[in-house]
């Protein structure tokens, strides 16, 4: 009897461990479809200010308590950080984001992802870090994105601009 | 509550059908939390070993762990399966035990903290599981990472995009690394500090899994280790995705549920469930429970109705006017109101010859007095129905198990009560001595009480391994105890016949009736 209720609990953990085993690897998840290639963009920069710094009239400074009496006064609020990206003539990300801070002042983020059929592209990305005017920088590349592959668009400052990596 | 009701009788019926092979004790499915605690330790115990051999660096973090699976397979990969399948059972055991326990509807009044403690500890567990994952480093940590990042970015709480440190291998260093070896210590701790002040409002947690069960875990869990070794897939690489990988769909659903909605949309869904889980208690309705009283003239502070407490609403306070210094006080939002407590207490004997019973600890709508007063009617209906015979029984039945209503005829009478722990044993006693030959007792099923331990503590009592015990004197024979639940009348009609076959071959009980005038006045007035 011992013998049969062993091999009854036997029998009823076997579909239990069956489950556990199967759900921990199936069904495959695809991410993006087979075939496709993956666009990131990630963008941290702090945009110029939105008005340029002035020179304070001697009144004006006279009327300011004498330890805060700068010469210049410069707004500290920033522009809006626009970001597009064009893929093959069309655009296909286009944001406008404000700058972190309880005064704008601070840095502007933005991070979109984007599947694209793999194969050849042409892609440009361009950003304004102004308050007004046209794109003020951009990049242009034609790049093959293999099936899977990810391309990784940044803005680096100190390289001048836009920085495409894999792809 | 229509869904709830028939989740809650596929739920009693499966465990039923499971108690054959694995006896009430053992049955996995009525130690859904034991086996979550079991899961828990399986899962520290594995994760010190791996980590051991983890290396916590980018460059070392996948090839410590592909080494140890392969070169160690025969212990350190089946240590890493073992993990792997125990989180996973973790969650699967979790999750079930959620499920049943609000299909039972045990999440009202004294159960609210216990349910609304358990709420963090599902995200607890999840937390855990997902940054273990991530120690792995391979694709599938990949895309679980920057899933997860993506999904805390549309909060907008971090000054940059969290994801941004899982873009390029520029942005992955050691102390990140560091981190997630912290966070996957860290959120297990807390996630058991959290199982520790869940079970708190609980008397006597069963937190320790029965040994058949833990041999039956670990087999089927070994099991699973060598029929499919966990296995990485390939190597982080920010420049590579693959088109698919192997997904753990019990630990890292919310992956693919994010790619199928969106980051605001999971995070409605969840916050949702969340909210709904914690607010399920106050939205729920029903009759409140009347609470236990605690008579101070007649306590003496013994702990017996403390440490019976099913709901831990039974508090020993310090009382520098008592004699013993202590003294007991009711917690009045815990107590479920089932007797338990009264049933323990050593004054809680009808043998006392007061005329207004009082007992220390007490059920104002169902008291002790009350109980002696219905037992010696329904002895006097059966002395008087049939003064010259034997094989009169009194049936003592638990009102949530098999209905003893149909049992009742002239040579049986039946009292009912809330839960059979509300019993004390002299009330078995007092019954042999008053008239009844012998003494049915109807506890619910082994694991379905009502109120977890009525019949565990009755059996003690009786068995005389927990106060008050039923006296040695007593003679075992005319006594039986059944566990039997609604729908299983004819087994329980079939138990008072054997009884009461056994008794009319018995020569008549050799007890002295008790020396109380009141039971002879009942006698007559009935």
């Amino acid at each position: 009897m011992a013998f049969l209720r062993l091999a009854a609990q036997l029998l009823l953990y076997l579909p239990l461990m069956a489950l556990i085993g199967t759900f921990s690897t199936s069904p495959r998840f695809e991410l993006i479809p087979p075939g496709d290639a993956l666009v990131r963009i990630s963008i941290i920069h702090a945009a110029q200010r939105k008005q340029e710094c002035r020179k304070r009239t001697p009144e004006e400074l006279a009327k300011l308590p004498p330890n805060m009496r700068a010469t210049l006064d410069c707004p500290r609020e920033r522009a809006p950080l626009s970001v597009e990206l064009e893929v093959d003539g069309a655009v296909v990300f286009r944001r406008t984001v404000p700058p972190a801070g309880l005064r704008h002042d601070g840095a502007a983020s933005l991070y979109h992802r984007l599947p694209v059929a793999a194969g050849r592209h042409r892609v440009v990305a361009r950003m304004r870090d102004r308050a007004d005017g046209p794109f003020n920088y951009q990049r242009a590349e034609t790049l093959e994105l293999a099936p899977g592959a990810q391309l990784l668009i940044d803005f680096v400052a100190a390289k001048g601009g836009f920085d495409f990596r894999g792809g | 509550m229509a869904a709830a009701n028939a989740i809650d009788r596929a739920f009693v019926a499966a465990e039923r059908w499971l108690d054959a092979p694995f006896g009430a004790r053992a049955n996995p499915l009525r130690n859904l939390g034991t086996l979550a605690f079991l899961l828990f330790w399986v899962l520290a115990a594995s994760g010190i070993y791996l980590f051991i051999y983890f290396d916590t660096s980018v460059e070392g973090a996948y090839a410590s762990i592909e080494a140890l699976s392969v070169e160690q397979w025969w212990l350190g990969g089946i240590v890493r399966s073992l993990h792997r399948y125990a989180a996973d059972a973790f969650v699967a055991a979790t999750l079930l035990h959620l499920l049943r326990e609000w299909a039972a509807g045990r999440f009202r009044r004294f159960r609210r903290f216990s349910w609304i403690s358990g709420v963090p500890l599902l995200w607890l567990m999840y937390a855990s599981g997902i940054v273990g994952y991530w120690l792995v480093w391979d694709a599938r940590a990949q895309i679980s990472a920057l899933a997860t990042a993506e999904w805390f970015d549309v909060l907008g709480v971090t000054a940059e995009p969290m994801a941004r440190n899982f873009l390029g291998a520029e942005s992955v260093g050691d102390r990140l690394f560091s981190l997630f070896v912290f966070l996957h210590i860290g959120l297990p701790l807390a996630l058991l500090a959290g199982m520790w002040i869940h079970v708190q409002r609980i008397g006597q947690p069963r937190t320790v899994a029965p040994r058949a069960l833990v041999g039956a875990t670990l087999g089927m869990l070994l099991g699973a280790a060598l029929l499919h070794p966990a296995a990485s897939q390939a190597p982080w690489d920010p420049l590579h995705l693959p088109s698919e990988i192997e997904l753990d769909w019990l630990m890292l659903f919310v992956h693919p549920l994010m790619a199928a909605t969106s980051p605001a949309l999971l995070w409605l869904i969840v916050g949702g469930a969340t909210l709904t889980l914690v607010a399920l208690p106050a939205l729920a309705r029903g009759a409140k429970p009347v609470p236990a009283v605690v008579d101070p003239a007649n306590c003496n502070g013994c702990a017996r109705c403390t440490v019976d407490c099913p709901y831990q609403a039974v508090l020993l306070i310090p009382a520098p006017n008592v004699r013993t210094g202590r003294q007991v006080e009711i917690m009045a939002e815990r107590c479920a109101a089932c007797g338990l407590c009264a049933g323990a207490c050593p004054s809680s004997t009808p043998f006392r010859s007061t005329e207004a019973l009082a007992a220390g600890i007490d059920m104002p709508d169902a008291s002790v007095q009350q109980q002696r007063l219905r037992l010696e009617a329904a002895l006097a209906r059966i002395v008087n129905d049939s003064p010259a015979q034997t094989g009169r029984i009194i049936v003592f039945a638990c009102a949530a198990a098999a209905n003893a209503a149909r049992l009742e005829d002239a040579r049986t009478a039946r009292l009912d009560m809330r839960c059979i722990g509300m019993l004390p044993p002299s009330f078995i006693e007092y019954a042999l001595r008053a008239g009844a030959d012998g003494a049915l007792l109807v506890a619910c099923r082994a694991g379905e009480c009502a109120y977890r331990l009525g019949a565990e503590l009755t059996a003690q009592r009786l068995a005389g391994t927990r106060q008050p015990i039923l006296r040695k004197s007593v003679p075992r024979e005319r006594l039986r105890m059944v566990e039997l639940a609604a729908g299983e009348e004819a087994d329980l009609a079939a138990a008072r016949d054997a009884l009461r076959a056994a008794l009319e071959a018995m020569a008549p009980a050799p007890l002295q009736p008790p020396k109380r005038e009141r039971l002879g006045r009942a006698h007559a007035e009935a």
